[in-house]
């Protein structure tokens, strides 16, 4: 509990929230490599997933192939990409990279696939093209099960770009590596708050959006509360 | 497990040094309690009591240990081997009771576990200054020549570039210098603020997390860091080619091997157990270690041999 009011005391602390080391920068260096984690990751696994979900042909193998991906230890794959890399911040953003796309991956093609056969096929039956099918019934229908594939992806990474400190000086990671060893546990667990603030965050925002394209996508849901 | 049996053994040792007297006593009326009975045996026999030996969870640390073992061995004394405990903050209060007898220990670190504010750095003052600090019903050996100790090292291409020997001699390199170092590098006295305080060195830091490992290596050789903390006994900085520049001012604490006893340990075998420490020079430290790391040797196949070469065994 005296650590708990510590490391609150550590997060009031102005010193803490100005500089280049500050929680603000720190907090912003950690948002912007979760990003483009998860940018680098959607550019691979959206195309991938939609074309796995439209044809509905591979979903077992990629399915497997990226099942046992998600059971790749990220720290491991880390060291590998640094020991091949050297140090900076690619070694740590393609191990998160691989981290994220099983559940951007998933989502993609489950969210296409669990669409009823006969409303793409009804699609193409008055004349659309299999592009028209794909951007204007496909993926908008399958948004819902994407988004919450891009929460998944979300929550993983935001949690684990702590790891982009081992090889560089960046994001929240930095408290946590510098408490661990030389026994400062406040900082650690001030730097461990800020990144479940963040992640509660981001989820919540997530999940918010799931819901409205998930309304969006099926009027009938809350039609209730909310008369379209 | 082995925590278990060394909480057992204070018992046992607190028993017996607490009440000699008591002893007697005590295994009269506890015939039937195991405890009480060893404690009588123990008390009754003290000068041939078994030796523990203890070492921590690192595998230089196992070898000197094992060296101490089987040189006691050789000697007819009977050794308990505790190895591989862990930190000292597991094993020290297991020594300081008095259920561990023999433990390689290294003369910086052991100082500031029990004096943490020390102000001594360099070897001489280190040792002396453990010398009063450690306590009663413990006593410190000689300590050896060897050392395993943090230090600031370069490539060897980059040491011959600017004619580098001490951590001074960074001064004249006129390119901008990065540090690779563990996080916590960055606000330890001995990081880039004393680097610039006691040698007027001006270094940019970056973390690597890996201790000095194969990615400061790396890093190192890539040239994305010019300086990184490596262990001076680590066999990695001749393999890769790397040199630990001099720290003549000690910006690190010295930290020579020396081997920690009890009270059970008599002056015969202190006596070869100094000898030991004086026979190990540093760069046998290194071959040691070398040998465990790249052949991947048990640290008694690694004693025995290191014991027969130096005619100790």
């Amino acid at each position: 509990m005296n650590l708990i009011a510590e490391a609150l005391a550590w997060l009031a602390e102005p010193a803490n929230w100005s500089g280049p080391g500050g929680i603000p920068a720190r907090t912003g260096q950690h948002l912007a490599i979760t990003a483009l984690t998860i940018l680098l990751a959607g550019l691979i696994a959206w195309p991938a997933g939609v074309l796995i979900g439209h044809t509905r042909r591979g979903a077992g193998i990629v399915g497997a192939l990226t099942g046992a991906a998600r059971a790749i230890p990220t720290l491991g794959l880390l060291t590998l990409f640094g020991l091949g890399l050297g140090i900076g911040l690619t070694a740590p953003l393609l191990a998160l990279i691989v981290l994220a796309i099983p559940s951007l991956l998933a989502g993609t093609y489950a969210g296409i696939q669990a669409i009823d056969p006969a409303i793409p096929a009804a699609a193409r039956a008055i004349g659309m093209s299999p592009a028209q099918v794909i951007l204007t019934v496909e993926v908008p229908l399958a948004m819902p099960v994407i988004i919450g594939g891009l929460r998944s992806a979300t929550l993983q990474v935001v949690a684990t770009a702590t790891l982009a400190a081992y090889t560089a000086d960046i994001g929240l990671g930095r408290y946590l590596f510098a408490g661990l060893k030389s026994r400062d546990y406040t900082e650690m667990l001030g730097g461990a708050l800020v990144v479940v603030a963040l992640t509660l965050v981001l989820e919540v925002a997530l999940a918010i959006c799931q819901s409205v394209a998930r309304r969006i996508v099926d009027p009938a849901s809350r039609t209730q509360r909310t008369p379209a | 497990m082995t925590y278990r049996t060394i909480s057992r053994r204070s018992i046992l040792a607190g028993l017996t040094t607490a009440a000699t007297a008591g002893a007697l006593a005590l295994a009269g009326c506890s015939r039937s309690d195991p405890l009480g009975t060893d404690a009588g045996n123990d008390a009754g026999t003290a000068s041939s009591r078994t030796i523990v030996i203890g070492s921590q969870d690192y595998y230089s640390s196992e070898i000197i240990a094992e060296i101490y073992a089987q040189a006691l061995e050789d000697a007819d004394y009977t050794v308990d081997r505790q190895f591989r405990i862990g930190q000292r903050e597991a094993y020290a209060p297991e020594i300081e009771a008095g259920a561990i007898d023999l433990f390689p220990e290294y003369t910086g670190p052991l100082l500031q576990y029990w004096k943490p504010d020390t102000e001594s750095r360099l070897s001489e003052d280190v040792y002396a200054e453990l010398l009063e600090t450690t306590p009663d019903g413990l006593r410190l050996l000689d300590q050896s020549p060897a050392t395993d100790q943090n230090g600031y090292t370069v490539t060897q291409e980059f040491a011959d570039e600017w004619d580098l020997t001490t951590i001074g001699d960074l001064t004249k390199v006129t390119t901008p210098l990065t540090l690779g170092a563990n996080s916590e590098g960055e606000h330890r006295p001995y990081g880039p603020e004393g680097l610039a305080t006691t040698y007027g060195v001006e270094v940019a830091f970056t973390p690597i997390e890996d201790d000095g490992g194969p990615l400061t290596v790396k890093a190192l050789k890539d040239g994305d860091i010019q300086l990184a903390i490596i262990y001076t006994a680590d066999p990695s900085i001749a393999e890769n080619g790397l040199v630990s520049l001099e720290d003549p001012k000690g910006l690190f604490i010295a930290s020579h091997v020396v081997p920690l006893v009890s009270d059970n340990v008599d002056d015969a075998a202190a006596a070869i157990i100094n000898k030991i420490s004086a026979a190990m020079n540093p760069e046998d430290l290194i071959a040691l270690n070398a040998r465990s790391v790249k052949e991947e040797l048990p640290a008694a196949t690694i004693a025995s041999d290191w014991l027969a070469q130096q005619n100790l065994g």
